[in-house]
């Protein structure tokens, strides 16, 4: 560790820059709801389970001076963070679970790759490596141990249309399969998060892999972010995410509040 | 208020808002434990009386012994045929249910099978009639006998004694708790055919369209609400709103799962069964129960019924369906408890016991099974009836009558791989 | 026929008493009774440790009964019956009493019947009076005896094609006697108009059909003919005593009583014959029952009702004085006490007690009991011919 007298001041013009508002947080989490839409698989798998609350008491005879919920829920409801060990690939690795993780990797920069454009025209849209290449023509290379994040718009849906299910499944975009691997192999990404209900396209089933971001970055140590909201506030760079599961022994997942600090443009 | 004339029911209108709601008296719930155990009779719409096998008579009222022989009795299901041969019209009474419902007219049956009995009378029925009985239960969930001119009659059901009886759902106002269950749609049809005034048709996660709730969507009558029985806030939300309008309620919900303890065992899937059959039913008492348990005796469209659909292997475990049949026992207790709770408000906590559906999940059950059509009609024709334990199709009803037999027997059938 | 039944000679009725009855009353059951016993005794200079017997008769003393009173009362005895047999309770006290009397098992037997009426005591009585009521009949609108009376009398009308204007004479001729008695719950003058077309309580019976429910209690003295002469005081002989219980149970309603089973005999015991009769108490909780009575004690013959009585005057001073003092249709119904109502009058009436109402000449009288409709029938019948001394 480093020496106080070394260290003075290095966050000093952060706390300054949060006071004046000259570095705005911006909050990406939609709120924890029971009508929030879950993911849905086949109905002979688990399922992931709703966010519910019961009161426990209200002022009451239950507790007269104090109001408080439990609530329940799935590791991966709401605005969700994915550790390596979700998914299969990545069953086997070091630091895997969320209580184990390098909590350093979970505070970093991020990059906002803008796909409306291309989502708007097409639910299934994928997006591929010639639009990562795109971005970073016009932005600069993707740092090492970076978050990207998809911007679709997508958080912007609700109810049925954010699910947008259909008989042969869900219709959401994602990244394409050597866009994954492209982030993570050429680009050392931390991580990569969507506004959709997974890291993968509502078809991902049909790739090869299934679910390729699913399988790429936890096979690799990567995590994912889920049910992002409202990426649009967010700078294509220059902003850092804060994202910080809950210490949940052995965890996949967890749901979570995820923050950005965005230099003001006002 | 009851009538005595030939007058069709009327129709209820809108309510006066400023005119207090009538409380919910029952009529006199003290009996005889012999007295008692007619209403387990009434509970499934036999018509059963004490009995002696040597004199081959019935006999009432209930006893110990036959008056003619001392002879011990039994219980059988005799001859519902009589002679209506007295009658009155009661103008006054100083129990305060009939208080409030008068006139009220009774009279004598001398029953083919042996005895006189008192007995409510349908409207239709003269003195020197012959008349066809119906044992019922009352308010009081107590058992009564009705004379009828003819219990089959197109417009049996016209009548405001009779109504008192029953939970029909003509002119009342139903919530079915999940209407995209197998039997919802079926139910939803069903009970706008039974001129009910309204349907509630509850539905959860209205981000998942599908085709069931389409074809809600598209029926009269039907007002689709979300109602998420998982979700106490949903339950509370949808009570607050129209807690005070529902007549009846009916449900539905189920999430019939094969597996038990040690094989094909999921304690996520069992939880989350608890919690929608069990918790969800605990839920839904909670938030309807109160509000329908003030409106007892609030006009022709009184609240009548609280109904579940359960499976008969509440009573005993199906170890192919073991955690299931575990849920629904849990709801038949509770459901128990519930009458108990219920009792003096005049609603009736009825029980529609089933055994496997014509759906997916009993894809691999051998027949035979029920379909949601026949569910939903003899659901509601046992409200009509006034039944509180409806046995809906073969299954139920010979899992229900071994029970009754011996409990232990049906366990060790169930349990040990059938008979040789 | 079986063994002869031995007579009650030697054995005597006395010290007749009512308490003015009340509407309704704060007191207990017990109150009513021990205020009765010590107005009865006072009236005929006894002092209570001469009593060494006692009979009670009462729905409200519940949960006591004869015995818990006894230890109310202070009374020593030798000699105790508790009577639960509601209308019938004075006949059949009077035959146990006069029996214990000529055994020697007792010398002075009080025999007492009365209840209190609090406000909600007659709902409360009848919403538990039996098993069978429980079961069977409370159920069926409540309407109490008046819903049982009710389809007794649709069915005797019908089976009999009886005109409400006979059960109509026997409430008007009722109430011109009770105009004289003290106490009695009904007051002013009744006319057969008034009477048909008053209210209906429960079809075919109308508000003058049906008895008022008060408190009020009855009693009398049984001791033997030799004490009552050396006291001087006024008795009645017991000529003849009957009762029989749940007759024609199959009748699918009741018609009949125990009565016509003890007719023959009856009268046989009794020496005389219904026309000999100076005045007949009935038991008239309904005026289908006091027909009922007389036909099967034999006055005129079943479904003649309409015949015999509306040719005659049945009041105290008419050719057929019945219920003299306006039984329990005029002075109302103080529970056990209806069943003493009648005996004890007719006590009053051969002593020649009776004051304004008094039946000129009366010497020979018939008191006739019937009680408990547990169901849907009165099961307990009973009747006395008594007759003054002269």
């Amino acid at each position: 560790m480093s020496k106080p007298d070394q260290t003075a001041g290095l966050l000093d013009n952060l706390a300054l820059d949060l006071a004046s508002g000259a570095v705005e947080v911006v909050d990406l989490t939609h709120t924890l709801d029971p009508d929030f839409p879950v993911i849905i698989l086949p109905p002979e798998f688990g399922q992931c389970a709703r966010f519910r609350m019961e009161e426990v008491s209200r002022y009451d005879a239950r507790g007269p001076a104090w109001h408080w919920y439990n609530f329940s829920c799935g590791e991966h409801t709401g605005t969700h963070f994915d550790a390596p060990i979700h998914w299969v690939s990545g069953r086997d690795l070091p630091h895997n679970t969320v209580d184990s993780l390098p909590v350093q990797k979970l505070v970093g920069r991020v990059c906002v790759i803008d796909c409306e454009a291309e989502t708007q025209g097409d639910e299934d849209y994928e997006m591929d490596r010639a639009k990562i290449e795109a971005f970073e023509a016009e932005y600069g290379k993707i740092p090492p141990q970076s978050w990207v994040l998809m911007r679709t718009g997508w958080s912007r849906r609700r109810g049925a249309d954010y699910v947008n299910l259909r008989e042969d499944g869900a219709h959401s975009p994602g990244p394409a399969t050597e866009a994954v691997r492209f982030l993570v192999e050429d680009r050392d990404i931390i991580g990569f998060g969507t506004e959709c209900i997974g890291t993968d396209s509502g078809q991902a089933a049909h790739a090869d892999p299934p679910y390729p971001a699913h399988y790429i970055l936890h096979g690799a140590g990567r995590y994912g972010l889920q049910c992002l909201n409202g990426l649009d506030r967010l700078p294509p760079t220059g902003a850092i995410l804060l994202a910080a599961p809950l210490k949940i022994k052995h965890g996949t997942g967890s749901p979570l509040r995820v923050l950005a600090l965005v230099p003001s443009t006002g | 208020m009851a009538g005595t004339g030939k007058d069709k029911l009327p129709q209820p209108v809108k309510k006066n808002p400023q005119l207090k709601t009538a409380a919910p008296l029952v009529p006199p719930l003290r009996r005889s434990r012999l007295g008692l155990r007619l209403a387990g009779f009434a509970a499934r719409g036999e018509f059963c009386l004490p009995f002696c096998a040597a004199c081959d008579k019935a006999v009432w009222p209930p006893r110990d012994a036959c008056p003619g022989c001392l002879a011990e009795l039994d219980w059988r299901e005799v001859d519902r045929r009589g002679e209506l041969i007295a009658e009155s019209v009661l103008e006054t009474s100083p129990e305060l249910y009939f208080r409030g419902r008068m006139p009220w007219r009774i009279g004598t049956v001398q029953l083919a099978c042996g005895p006189s009995i008192m007995a409510h009378l349908h409207q239709e029925v003269q003195v020197g009639e012959q008349v066809e009985m119906g044992l019922h239960l009352d308010k009081a969930q107590r058992a009564v006998f009705m004379a009828y001119k003819n219990r089959e009659g197109s417009s049996v059901n016209e009548d405001s004694q009779l109504r008192e009886l029953t939970s029909d759902p003509k002119y009342r106002r139903v919530l079915i708790s999940d209407a995209r269950s197998p039997a919802g749609l079926a139910l939803a049809r069903a009970l706008a055919a039974a001129e009910a005034k309204e349907i509630f048709a509850g539905v959860a996660e209205s981000w998942r369209r599908d085709a069931v709730l389409e074809a809600l969507e598209a029926l009269d009558h039907v007002t689709i609400v979300p109602l998420d029985l998982t979700d106490s806030g949903s339950v509370k939300e949808l009570a607050a709103e129209i807690g005070g309008k529902v007549d009846i309620l009916i449900h539905t919900a189920d999430q019939p799962r094969p597996g038990g303890l040690l094989d094909g065992s999921s304690l996520t899937l069992a939880q989350e069964m608890q919690d929608r059959l069990v918790t969800g039913y605990m839920r839904l008492a909670s938030q309807f129960g109160p509000a329908m348990r003030g409106r007892g005796a609030d006009g022709v469209n009184s609240a009548t019924a609280f109904v579940t659909v359960l499976s008969v292997y509440a009573h005993a475990n199906w170890p192919s369906y073991g955690t299931h049949s575990a849920c629904h026992a849990a709801v038949y207790s509770l459901s128990q408890c519930l009458r108990a709770e219920m009792l003096g408000s005049g609603v009736r906590v009825v029980n529609a016991y089933i055994g496997p559906l014509e759906q997916d999940w009993y894809e691999s059950v051998l027949p035979p099974k029920l379909d949601p059509q026949r569910l939903a009609r003899d659901l509601i024709k046992g409200l009509q009836q006034g039944l509180e334990d409806i046995y809906i199709g073969d299954v139920a009803r010979d899992v229900a009558s071994r029970f009754r037999e011996d409990a232990k027997l049906l366990e060790i059938e169930l349990t040990g791989g059938g008979r040789e | 026929m079986a063994q002869a039944r031995a007579n009650y000679d030697g054995v005597v009725l006395t010290a007749p008493m009512s308490l003015p009855y009340q509407r309704f009353s704060n007191q207990s059951a017990h109150w009513w009774l021990l205020g009765c016993l010590r107005e009865m005794l006072a009236s005929v200079a006894i002092r209570p440790d001469e009593i060494d017997g006692l009979t009670v008769s009462s729905f409200t003393l519940h949960p006591d009964s004869a015995v818990g009173f006894a230890q109310h009362s202070g009374l020593d005895l030798r000699w105790l019956e508790h009577i639960p047999m509601g209308g019938a309770s004075g006949i059949v006290g009077l035959q146990r009493a006069a029996r214990a009397v000529q055994c020697g098992d007792a010398s002075i037997i009080a025999c007492l019947a009365g209840d209190t009426n609090q406000l909600d005591s007659f709902r409360q009585t009848l919403s538990r009076f039996s098993n069978f009521s429980n079961d069977a009949a409370w159920p069926y609108g409540s309407g109490g005896a008046n819903g049982y009376f009710a389809l007794l009398t649709d069915y005797y009308m019908r089976r009999f094609d009886t005109p409400r204007e006979l059960f109509g004479k026997i409430a008007v001729d009722q109430r011109s006697n009770a105009l004289l008695l003290e106490g009695a719950m009904m007051t002013r003058p009744l006319s057969l108009e008034a009477y048909l077309s008053a209210r209906m309580i429960a079809s075919p019976l109308g508000l003058f059909d049906c008895v008022m429910p008060c408190a009020g209690a009855e009693s009398f003295l049984v001791m033997s003919e030799e004490m009552a002469s050396q006291r001087k005081l006024p008795f009645v002989r017991i000529k003849a005593v009957m009762e029989h219980h749940n007759a024609f149970a199959s009748d699918p309603v009741q018609f009949r009583g125990g009565w016509q089973k003890e007719q023959e005999r009856f009268w046989h015991d009794a020496g005389s014959n219904p026309p000999d009769m100076d005045l007949i108490q009935t038991y008239d909780d309904y005026p289908v029952i006091s027909v009922m009575q007389m036909e099967d004690l034999g006055f005129f013959a079943k479904g003649k009702a309409a015949e015999f009585l509306l040719q005659r005057d049945l009041t105290w001073q008419g050719d057929f004085p019945h219920n003299t003092s306006g039984g329990q249709l005029s002075a109302g119904q103080a529970g056990a006490a209806g069943g003493f109502i009648g005996l004890v009058e007719a006590v009053r009436q051969l002593t020649g007690q009776a004051g304004k109402r008094q039946v000129v000449g009366a010497r020979l009288g018939l008191v006739s009991g019937f009680g408990m409709v547990n169901y849907d029938r009165g099961v307990c019948s009973g009747a006395a011919v008594l007759e003054g001394a002269v």
